[in-house]
C-alpha cells in the first residue's frame, strides 16, 4: 500500500506553547485515517497544520510531511494554496459558520472549480448542483441560489462536503465533521463519507473525539495526547488489544459491547490534557496514569505491538492490568 | 425586501413629521418672533404691524398647520431677510452643499477603507499602530483649525488652490479634505475592526481552505461582510457633513444650505430656519433607508427582515 499522506515528527508551536509535539502518522490511500483523542491533544492543530492553515502566530515544522510524493514542507503558500480546495480538501466541525453569510451557495461552490480548473462559472455551476444531488440534497437548483442562513446545520455540512469534492480531491481532511449536527444526522454525514470514499476513491483523514465513529468508519487510527500519537494501529486491532494506558483509559470510558460489564461503572480519566512549555520531556501522560513511575520522566520508547501497531509507553506489549485492590 | 423599504419609508415620514413641528415649535420658543423680526428701535406699533403682516397674531395651531399645509407642497412662504421665496433659496444652495458632501464622503472612503484594511492584515505591527495614532490625531483636530492651516499652506505659501469662493471645482478641494477629517476616523477604525473580525472568521478559513488567491479572499470574501458597519456610518457620517458643514461653508465661504441655516439663524429669518432644518432632516432620513437597502443587498440576511 502506498500512502497518500505522510507526517513523520510534525511540530507546532503557538508562541511557548507546543501543540503538536513530533506527531507521525499515514494515510494509506483509499482508506479512512482517524485522528483520536480529547479536547486540546492537538488533533485539530495537526490537521490545519497538514493543510498550511494555521492561524496566525502558529509555527509548524516537520521532518517529513509529504502529499502524494509532493513534499508539503517546501511548497510556497502559492503553490500551496493551488493544492488545497483541488487535490487536497477540508471540512470543518462547525458548519453553522464555516460558509460566508454574504454569498449565495452555488457562487461559493462554483469559485473552487472556475478558481483550481478553470472553465464557465456556468459549467461549475452544472456541478455543484450534481454533486449537491450526490450528497444527498433534494432540490439543487433552488439550493444554489439560497444563502447559508436558508439552510440547516446538516444540509450547511452537506454543502461543505460537496464543496470539498468540486475537484475530484485524492484526499478529504474532515475535522470532527459531525459534533455539531444531531445524532440522526450524524449517521447520516458517516454513511455519506463512506460512501464516497468508495466512490471517488477518496482517502479519508478524519479527526473525531468519538470513539463510536472510529470504529464505524475508520481503517487505521492514530490515538493523540498532549500533541504526541501516542499509539497507532488498524482499527479492529486497537480496539482488540489496545497498549497505551491512555487508549486502555480512553475505550474504557465509552461502552462497547461484549466489553463491559454490567455491574462494573464506565471509567473515566482523571484530570485534563496539560498545556505543555518548552524542555518538557518524558511521557505527557504520566500525571494522569495509574501506572507512572519514575522512568516515565525520560525519554519513551515506540514499542511495536503487531503489524502496524506501535504505542509510546516504557510497559512491555499485552501488560496485564493492575487488579484494583 | 419590498416590505422592508415601505416599513422603513413610513418610519421616515413620521420622523420628518416629528422633525417640522419640532423645527416650527423651537422657532417660537426663541422668543417673540414678531419682536425680533421688527428689529431693536422698533417701536410697539411698529411690532404689532409686524404681527398682523407675518401672521403671527393667529393662534400657534393655525400657524402651524398653515406652514405644514404648505411645506407638504414645496411653498416654503418668503424670507424676510432676502428677497426671494425659501424654496428658491435653497435650491439655489443644495447643489454647493451636496458637492462639497459628496467630494468629502468621496474622499474619506478613498482614504479610510485601504487604511482600515492594511491596518488590519498588519494587526499589531507597526503600521497598524501608525493608523490608529493618525485616526487619533484626525478625531481630535478641530475642523477650523485644519481649514485655516491648509488655506495658509496649500493656499498662500504654495499658492495651489483657492481659499474661498465656489467658482470651479479646485474651490471643492480643501472644503472636502477638511469634510473629508470628520469621517475618516471613525470609517478607518469601522474598516479595521470589521476587516480583523471577518479574516479570523470560520468562512475565511474555508475560503483559505479552497485555496481561493489571497486577493480574493481579502476583497472578496471578507471586506464584503466588513463593509456592512462601514456602510451604515458611511451614510451617517455624509447626513452630518450635509448638515453640519457650516464652519466649513463659512471658513471657504461657501454659500451652502449650512451657510444659509447660519445667516438666517443670525438674522432671525425663521421660515428658512425651518425650511433648511426640515430639508436637511429629509436628507439625512433618505440616507438612513439608504443604508438599510445597501446594507440588505449586501447582508442577504437582512433581506427578509
Amino acid at each position: 500500500m502506498s500512502a497518500i499522506l505522510e507526517v513523520q515528527e510534525l511540530q507546532v508551536t503557538f508562541g511557548r506553547t507546543a501543540a503538536v509535539r513530533g506527531a507521525s502518522f499515514r494515510v494509506e490511500k483509499g482508506q479512512t485515517h482517524c485522528l483520536v483523542g480529547e479536547s486540546g491533544c492537538g488533533k485539530s492543530v495537526t490537521a490545519l497544520a497538514v493543510m498550511n492553515l494555521l492561524a496566525r502566530g502558529g509555527q509548524r515544522s516537520a521532518k517529513r510531511m509529504s502529499f502524494a510524493g509532493t513534499d508539503l514542507t517546501s511548497l510556497s503558500d502559492r503553490e500551496m494554496a493551488r493544492l488545497r480546495g483541488n487535490r487536497m480538501a477540508m471540512i470543518f466541525q462547525e458548519p453553522m459558520t464555516s460558509l460566508n453569510p454574504a454569498f449565495t451557495i452555488g457562487s461559493q461552490m462554483a469559485e473552487v472549480l472556475t478558481r483550481h480548473k478553470g472553465g464557465s462559472r456556468a459549467a461549475a455551476l452544472e456541478r455543484a448542483a450534481e454533486l449537491m444531488a450526490r450528497v444527498g440534497i433534494t432540490a439543487p437548483g433552488m439550493r444554489l441560489g439560497q444563502f447559508p442562513h436558508q439552510l440547516s446545520g446538516g444540509l450547511r455540512q452537506r454543502v461543505m462536503i460537496a464543496m470539498a469534492l468540486m475537484c475530484d480531491p485524492e484526499l478529504l481532511i474532515a475535522d470532527e465533521p459531525t459534533t455539531a449536527l444531531d445524532v440522526t444526522v450524524q449517521a447520516q454525514i458517516l454513511r455519506l463519507l463512506a460512501s464516497l470514499k468508495r466512490e471517488f476513491g477518496l482517502s479519508i483523514l478524519l479527526i473525531t473525539h468519538d470513539l463510536g465513529i472510529v470504529a464505524r468508519v475508520a481503517d487505521h487510527v492514530s490515538v493523540m495526547y498532549a500533541g504526541e500519537v501516542v499509539e497507532r494501529a488498524p482499527t479492529a486491532e486497537l480496539f482488540r488489544a489496545p497498549q497505551h494506558p491512555y487508549t486502555r483509559g480512553l475505550l474504557s470510558c465509552v461502552p462497547v459491547p461484549g466489553r463491559v460489564q454490567r455491574d462494573r461503572p464506565l471509567g473515566s480519566i482523571p484530570g485534563v490534557v496539560p498545556a505543555i512549555g518548552p524542555g518538557f520531556a518524558g511521557c505527557a501522560f504520566r500525571s494522569r496514569c495509574a501506572h507512572a513511575d519514575e522512568t516515565c520522566t525520560r525519554a519513551i520508547p515506540r514499542r511495536p505491538a503487531g503489524e502496524a501497531h506501535d504505542y509510546l509507553c516504557r510497559l512491555e506489549p499485552d501488560w496485564a492490568e493492575l487488579q484494583p485492590a | 425586501m419590498l416590505r422592508l423599504i415601505a416599513r422603513r419609508l413610513a418610519l421616515g415620514v413620521l420622523v420628518a413629521l416629528t422633525v417640522m413641528t419640532l423645527a416650527f415649535l423651537l422657532t417660537r420658543l426663541s422668543g417673540d418672533l414678531a419682536v425680533s423680526i421688527a428689529g431693536p428701535q422698533a417701536t410697539q406699533a411698529d411690532v404689532e404691524i409686524v404681527r398682523k403682516a407675518y401672521g403671527l397674531d393667529r393662534p400657534l395651531y393655525v400657524q402651524f398647520f398653515a406652514w405644514t399645509g404648505r411645506a407638504m407642497v414645496g411653498d416654503f412662504g418668503q424670507s424676510y431677510f432676502f428677497k426671494d421665496s425659501v424654496a428658491n433659496l435653497i435650491q439655489k444652495r443644495l447643489p454647493i452643499t451636496i458637492t462639497l458632501g459628496l467630494v468629502g464622503l468621496s474622499l474619506a472612503l478613498i482614504v479610510s477603507l485601504p487604511l482600515g484594511i492594511l491596518a488590519a492584515l498588519r494587526e499589531n505591527t507597526w503600521i497598524d499602530r501608525g493608523v490608529t495614532l493618525f485616526t487619533m490625531v484626525g478625531q481630535a483636530v478641530p475642523s477650523f483649525w485644519l481649514a485655516l492651516i491648509l488655506m495658509i499652506v496649500l493656499g498662500l505659501q504654495l499658492g495651489i488652490l483657492p481659499i474661498s469662493g465656489t467658482g470651479t471645482w479646485q474651490h471643492f478641494v480643501m472644503p472636502g479634505i477638511v469634510l473629508a477629517f470628520t469621517a475618516i476616523p471613525a470609517l478607518t477604525r469601522l474598516t479595521r475592526s470589521g476587516m480583523i473580525e471577518a479574516m479570523a472568521s470560520d468562512y475565511i478559513r474555508t475560503a483559505r481552505a479552497k485555496g481561493l488567491s489571497r486577493a480574493r479572499i481579502i476583497f472578496k470574501h471578507a471586506l464584503r461582510n466588513a463593509a456592512i458597519p462601514v456602510v451604515s456610518i458611511a451614510a451617517v457620517q455624509l447626513g452630518f457633513m450635509l448638515g453640519g458643514s457650516i464652519v466649513i461653508e463659512t471658513v471657504f465661504a461657501l454659500h451652502g444650505v449650512g451657510y444659509l441655516g447660519w445667516e438666517s439663524i443670525a438674522k432671525n429669518d425663521f421660515p428658512v430656519v425651518q425650511a433648511v432644518v426640515l430639508v436637511l432632516a429629509v436628507f439625512y432620513i433618505g440616507l438612513t433607508l439608504l443604508a438599510d437597502i445597501l446594507n440588505a443587498l449586501l447582508d442577504p440576511r437582512l433581506r427578509t427582515g
